[in-house]
């Protein structure tokens, strides 16, 4: 019997290796993938266009602008003189901050009256408008404490010492690279077992398939092996890409990671054969594949927090097995979290994957006559 | 051998039938549409689907975050502040009294945050500078700085109160005063729906001809439709009428479900916003036609399809990541990319309204990137057999 598997597990890969064009779409589009990603899926922003509107010579606002111009965040993009120029700017996207220092500024920061500055901000990319207020508060916060400390005006009753754990520079490639490992790994599982059973059916070799001698489990076991193998070694590859070219900090260590990685896999590939069983053509097989791939992706937490989802949705994330993998990925990664206090995140997916691949099973048997 | 050049001597007088012909083709990809329900399903099905699953999903606002608060010694002081903490409705409050108990927590991922005042906070406040320890959880880097961002506010209300008990007016040298325009609420929803509508019409676009072509190619139907006395670009044209009406059905859908589920306002004119998704629309099916030529697979034209359209659609139009914080030539990269310009009007057209200085240079761009893959799919394609 495992002779029999092995031989059709070595099929299996010949078929997805030997034709040039898709052992291409296997190896270098994730890859290329997790190289663009990595670079491009950030929160973090430089180089905010600002425009400036200031109406006052003084040099209190000048010292309040230097502190916009020495920012690594900001770079400027005009400097406006008069209220119509200010509405053109931010429409046609050219600076997403507007900067109005008033003409009493000076006057009023002298006189101890509150001083305002007004800050117009382009809100049509929410998170952006976010952050970048952020900076502007934090800016103007170091002017007031030095201007504070130079002018003799009493401190603040209290202040905030604010710290990050695991990621110090809150930088969010650190957030996105592990979560990518876990998404090109699904990705490729499923487009290697969702088309395979379709693809033999409709080249008609899949006849040839039933009339030998296979069990279906065999038959079935034949097509999972390949998807799980080659899962865990695109997880690896980019792993190693992980730590070497974008230098993650690993803390945690391979046992637990991998144990994460092969629980996953088994429930990837088991949903993957089940749309596989079901789907008559390629095109069915790769809808199907997709009608799961998308929202498992977006009720996975890879991009925005499954804390911000309403709670009928939180449920239904419990479902889906990357949600539990990239809890598992980022804890190794950046917390150098221990196998126990994963044991949380490993059940459901054990679970999830026994219950996947007994559905497939049966799928696979009810579909073959 | 090629074919198109013999066709080319033939007598005008065929020239009448050649509408005919077109009518077939496209009535025969209707039949093919009506027949295969994926294909319905890509169109109908899937933007609704993904509309309910990207728009309550997909939330950048973070509220009810957990945090432990940890309070050495319980005052008056303490208390006023914490009840700041409980009052706003981006924190949920877990007092504890011990710190490693609240790291423990914090490695649990039972909160997300612990803020500690420390047992001289009473003291240390009334000489001046007391300092409030604040430690968030940063593997998730940007709600990090969001909780960072909320606790400030939390930290500025309870000094403004504080500063009214007491009759002194809080002493801040210069006040910042925010102005957020087209989006005042700062709701991810209203930024985050307009630009999925660029990533369904992608998939919609893009996959589904992809995979349609790719399939005549593998199922020897292709060669038959050759042998045919019908043009190239017939034949292309009777791909791309069906498909173009059932992308436009889904728009609408989309755009729909957009204002009246959602709530998010169109500001600008539906003139504008479906004369661009026209020139998106007609982009991507190149796209998708591009591919499949070129493929002539169905599982290497589906790979491709998912790998050069909806995820750049996804990472790198600026639907969800900034694309002026890219590093340089990644900001290149995205300028091959359609959906960046259409996410670009989208998102003016929703929020913003009709600006000139964005829809014509974007616009401009698409029907560039139309041609384009449109001309490319019609060289690529001779009547030729292999």
């Amino acid at each position: 019997m495992r002779r029999r598997i092995l031989a059709l597990v070595i099929k299996e890969f010949l078929v997805l290796l030997k034709d040039p064009r898709s052992r291409f779409v296997i190896i270098i589009p994730p890859f290329v993938q997790l190289l663009v990603f990595g670079f491009a899926a950030s929160f973090d922003l430089n180089d905010i266009p600002l425009a400036v509107y200031c109406e006052d010579p003084g040099a209190d606002a000048q010292e309040l602008l230097a502190g916009f111009r020495h920012s690594p965040h900001f770079s400027d993009v005009a400097v406006i003189a008069r209220d119509e120029e200010i509405r053109p700017l931010v429409d046609g996207r050219v600076a997403l901050v507007v900067l109005h220092i008033g003409p009493r500024f000076s006057r009023d920061l002298r006189l101890r009256r509150p001083a305002a500055v007004q800050v117009i901000v382009d809100g049509r990319d929410s998170n952006t408008a976010l952050v970048a207020l952020g900076y502007v508060r934090g800016i103007v916060d170091r002017f007031n404490r030095r201007w504070a400390e130079q002018h003799g005006v009493p401190a603040l009753p209290a202040r905030l010492q604010p710290r990050a754990w695991f990621n110090p520079n809150l930088e969010s490639r650190w957030f996105v690279v592990p979560g990518i490992v876990g998404l090109l790994t699904l990705v490729v599982t499923m487009l290697v077992t969702a088309l395979s059973v379709a693809r033999e059916r409709e080249q008609g070799t899949f006849d040839q398939t039933l009339v030998a001698p296979f069990r279906p489990g065999e038959i079935l076991l034949g097509k999972a092996i390949p998807g799980l193998v080659i899962g865990l070694a695109e997880a690896s590859g980019i792993i190693l890409v992980a730590v070497y070219g974008f230098r993650i900090p690993l803390l945690g260590d391979l046992t637990t990671l991998y144990t994460g990685l092969v629980l996953f896999l088994i429930a990837a590939v088991g949903i993957g054969l089940m749309i596989s069983s079901l789907a008559v053509t390629q095109q069915q097989g790769l809808l199907g594949a997709f009608l799961f791939l998308v929202p498992a992706i977006i009720l996975s937490g890879f991009a925005t927090p499954i804390a911000n989802m309403p709670p009928f949705l939180q449920q239904v994330t419990l479902v889906n097995p990357l949600r539990y993998l990239l809890v598992i990925l980022r804890g190794v990664f950046l917390e150098g979290t221990p196998f126990h206090l994963l044991l949380d995140q490993f059940w459901p997916m054990a679970l999830i994957g026994a219950v996947n691949l007994a559905a497939a099973t049966w799928l696979f048997r009810r579909r073959l006559y | 051998m090629s074919l198109a050049a013999d066709h080319r001597t033939r007598s005008t007088s065929e020239r009448g039938s050649r509408g005919l012909r077109l009518r077939g083709l496209v009535r025969k990809e209707f039949l093919e549409i009506i027949r295969d329900p994926s294909s319905i399903a890509i169109a109908f099905l899937l933007p609704v689907v993904l509309l309910l699953i990207f728009g309550f999903g997909v939330s950048l606002d973070a509220e009810h975050v957990p945090i432990a608060v940890v309070v050495d010694q319980p005052s008056a002081e303490t208390a006023a502040f914490t009840a700041h903490l409980e009052r706003s409705p981006y924190f949920e409050p877990l007092l504890l009294f011990r710190m490693d108990e609240a790291e423990r927590a914090m490695r649990a991922r039972r909160v997300s945050a612990i803020l500690r005042l420390r047992s001289d906070f009473a003291r240390r406040r009334r000489i001046g500078g007391a300092p409030i320890q604040v430690i968030v959880n940063g593997v998730d880097a940007n709600t990090g700085r969001l909780v960072m961002g909320y606790l400030d506010g939390v930290w500025i209300r309870w000094l403004e109160q504080r500063g009214r008990d007491a009759g002194e007016p809080l002493d801040v040298p210069v006040s910042v005063q925010e102005r957020v325009w087209f989006n005042s609420e700062l709701e991810s929803r209203n930024f985050l729906v307009p630009g999925l509508i660029a990533i369904i019409m992608t998939l919609i676009g893009a996959l589904l001809t992809a995979m349609v072509m790719a399939r005549e190619w593998e199922r020897g139907t292709m060669e038959a439709l050759l042998a045919t006395p019908v043009a190239v670009w017939e034949i292309l044209l009777g791909k791309l009428i069906p498909y173009f009406l059932l992308g436009t059905g889904g728009m609408i859908l989309s755009v729909t479900l957009a204002v009246w589920l959602f709530g998010v306002p169109l500001r600008g004119s539906l003139a504008v916003l479906f004369a661009a998704s026209t020139l998106f629309l007609l982009a991507a099916l190149g796209m998708g036609m591009l591919i499949s030529i070129v493929a002539k697979n169905q599982f290497v034209a589906g790979q491709v399809a998912i790998i050069v359209t909806f995820l750049p659609a996804f990472i790198l139009s600026g639907f969800l990541f900034d694309i002026r914080s890219m590093p340089a030539p990644l900001q290149l990269l995205t300028h091959i990319i359609p959906a960046r310009y259409f996410v670009a009007i989208l998102q003016t057209e929703f929020l913003a309204g009709d600006v000139p200085s964005v829809v014509w240079p974007n616009g401009f761009a698409l029907s560039i990137m139309a041609l384009l893959f449109l001309g490319l799919s019609r060289l690529k394609s001779g009547k030729r057999l292999e």
